[in-house]
């Protein structure tokens, strides 16, 4: 083994790690307060935006024929995509025995609910009257009316109901002999939570044999799934006829774009988190560095996928398909589309330099332009998609409106609402997998055998 | 059952407590169990090595199994049930007998959903079952410092051997032995 950390400070021991993660559980400064305020502001005007559209009707929002889909459908697969990193850093750099997984996937897995669970919203927001959600489900009803199973729409709630169960599965798994560390080591009413929600987890022997194994099982169906999620989600446009969606691409493109921009927020939220916790021994540079590298290369890979695309539309020779190109590339949305290409495809270049991937600073900035990048990326494969199919008569141009929009952003302010929340009350580095990595107490250090 | 009594053995490194463990089980002492922070290879290696490995696996294998079996049954019957045709495609009881029709690949994708959801759910289920979770009252010899950063040595045995066993924890180098 060895050793992991080569700061001057010297490794931490055992109990170290449970003092530092004890220590970000404390009672927060102004500056958390001051946050949860900003964020519960926005947060507010969202939610008041959708009341505002149920109260009004459809009509409220923005969209209209041909292009129904807008904002709404982009903002949920943007973050289906983000709740990508997660269950990847948890579920296939495990199986890859991918060491330094270990300092940041418990933060990347809270990160994947919470980006599910605001991507979950948006269904109901984009389909109006939101208390007949149920009808999505299989469910017996007296006109004996099911679902149609042939519908990417269907696949597309199975695979985002399992992605969700799963990953909640996975990650409270994940955390119970962690609350187990923190009942033992609080007092008084934390105590008493942390004692009730660890269900009397103590870490036997007999106890870990059975959770390494279910891990490892927990890691080998999520490895499959995390693919097949954004699979299904990219089937959503590509079994339909429409120009600019009909392609077998979709698939992978999708799942590189959502590794990409999963990626890049669990970047936006440990780089704050390392610097105002002091976690510089639990995140590294290395751990930047791999970070940094892993979006360098989603980032390729997607732009040769864009490269793909517009070949392909040539190479097809199909009129509406190079119509569309054609107006996508200049015409009314075409500062999205060249934004999107600046964001995704030359900004990460920067990434490069290994001076840039252990910089802080460099790195936030890319992962923010590569957020905007990948949002971008799903609005230009829905609205100028739609906006200009196949019949004159049926163009049409988009233009939000303030309901939507507070909409979109009070999307943001729930999903850090939720993450702000849980790394107060949650341990949001993992105090044992943090252990296992660490080089164990040894006293005879001759006779160790490492 | 005869009474046992349950001696801990409290051990600050990983090396002394993989050495009590060895000398108990060269000694006949079988009834052992380990408590860690965090589940280290040193000490799976001692106390898996002639046992077989977890049952936690046959949960997952029945979950996957009873998933894919229930998808295939709730889109073929649903859709023989509710005719519907789209996009030339169909699936319903052909007259002659069997079942005509063209709409099975698409029920392979749920066939997959469901065997990663039933198989996750099942493993969980294992997991807390073969865990004995969750534990109203902590288990005797468990101390609040082996999820921090302390090992224990726990092991049962007739209260006549007790003095035995007290000997070779505190020889293999415990900080402190307990009843």
């Amino acid at each position: 083994v060895s050793t992991v950390v080569q700061r001057p400070t010297g490794t931490p021991s055992f109990a170290d790690v449970t003092r530092d993660v004890l220590r970000t559980l404390t009672t927060p400064g102004n500056l958390y307060f001051g946050w949860m305020c900003i964020v519960g502001l926005i947060l507010a005007g969202g939610i008041l935006a959708w009341t505002w559209q149920i109260w009004i009707g459809m009509g409220a929002a923005g969209k209209r024929t041909p292009q129904m889909w807008a904002m709404y459908i982009t903002s949920f697969v943007f973050w289906i995509g983000i709740g990508h990193a997660g269950t990847l850093i948890s579920a296939i750099l495990y199986l890859f025995r991918a060491r330094w997984r270990t300092s940041i996937f418990r933060a990347a897995e809270a990160m994947t609910i919470f980006a599910v669970m605001t991507a979950g919203l948006f269904p109901l927001i984009h389909a109006g009257r939101m208390w007949f959600a149920y009808f999505l489900l299989p469910y017996p009803n007296q006109r004996e009316l099911w679902p149609n199973f042939r519908s990417p729409l269907v696949w597309d709630v199975f695979a985002i109901s399992t992605y969700l169960s799963i990953s909640t599965v996975f990650f409270i798994v994940g955390l119970v002999p962690d609350i187990a560390a923190l009942r033992d080591s609080s007092t008084g009413w934390r105590r008493r939570i942390y004692a009730m929600l660890a269900l009397g987890w103590e870490g036997s022997h007999s106890q870990w044999r059975h959770y390494r194994r279910a891990y490892g099982l927990f890691a080998a169906l999520a490895t499959p799934l995390v693919l097949s999620v954004h699979s299904v989600v990219s089937w959503d446009f590509a079994m339909a006829l429409v120009p600019g969606w009909h392609s077998t691409l979709f698939a992978p493109f999708f799942v590189d774009g959502a590794i990409f921009s999963g990626f890049a927020m669990v970047l936006v939220l440990m780089l704050p988190m390392r610097h105002y916790f002091g976690w510089h021994a639990y995140i590294q540079d290395k751990h930047l560095d791999a970070m940094g590298k892993l979006i360098l290369v989603t980032g390729l890979v997607l732009t040769y996928f864009y490269v793909c695309e517009i070949f392909t539309t040539w190479y097809s020779g199909d009129h509406f398909e190079k119509a569309s190109l054609f107006w996508k590339v200049t015409d009314t949305y075409a500062w999205a589309l060249w934004l999107m290409y600046f964001c995704n495809c030359v900004a990460p270049l920067v990434l490069f330099s290994r001076r840039a991937r252990l910089s802080p600073t460099v790195l936030y900035i890319v992962s923010i332009l590569v957020l905007i990048g990948m949002w971008f990326e799903r609005f230009n494969i829905i609205v100028p998609s739609l906006g200009h199919a196949f019949y004159p008569y049926g163009w049409g141009i988009y233009v939000p409106t303030i309901t939507d929009s507070m909409i979109v952003i009070g999307s943001f302010a729930w999903f850090f609402i939720l993450f702000l929340g849980f790394i107060r009350v949650m341990p949001s580095l993992s105090i044992v997998e943090v252990k296992e990595t660490l080089p164990p107490p040894v006293r005879d250090h001759g006779h160790g055998g490492h | 059952m005869a009474a046992t009594d349950t001696i801990v053995g409290i051990f600050a490194h990983v090396d002394t407590t993989v050495r009590a463990v060895e000398e108990l089980k060269a000694k006949g002492y079988h009834d052992v169990d380990v408590y860690s922070p965090a589940p280290l290879h040193e000490i799976e290696e001692v106390l898996e090595r002639d046992r077989p490995v977890s049952r936690v696996r046959l949960f997952t294998l029945l979950g996957g199994l009873t998933g894919i079996v229930s998808a295939f049954l709730l889109t073929i019957w649903t859709t023989l049930e509710w005719g519907l045709v789209t996009g030339g495609k169909y699936l319903q009881l052909d007259p002659e007998g069997g079942i005509a029709g063209s709409s099975l690949p698409p029920f392979f994708i749920i066939a997959f959903e469901l065997m990663v959801l039933f198989g996750g759910v099942a493993t969980l289920i294992g997991l807390v079952a073969l865990a004995r979770l969750p534990r109203l009252r902590p288990s005797p010899g468990f101390d609040p410092r082996f999820t921090n950063d302390r090992f224990g040595v726990t092991v049962h045995c007739p209260p006549e051997r007790a003095a035995s066993v007290r000997q070779i924890l505190g020889a293999a180098g415990a900080e402190e032995v307990r009843a």
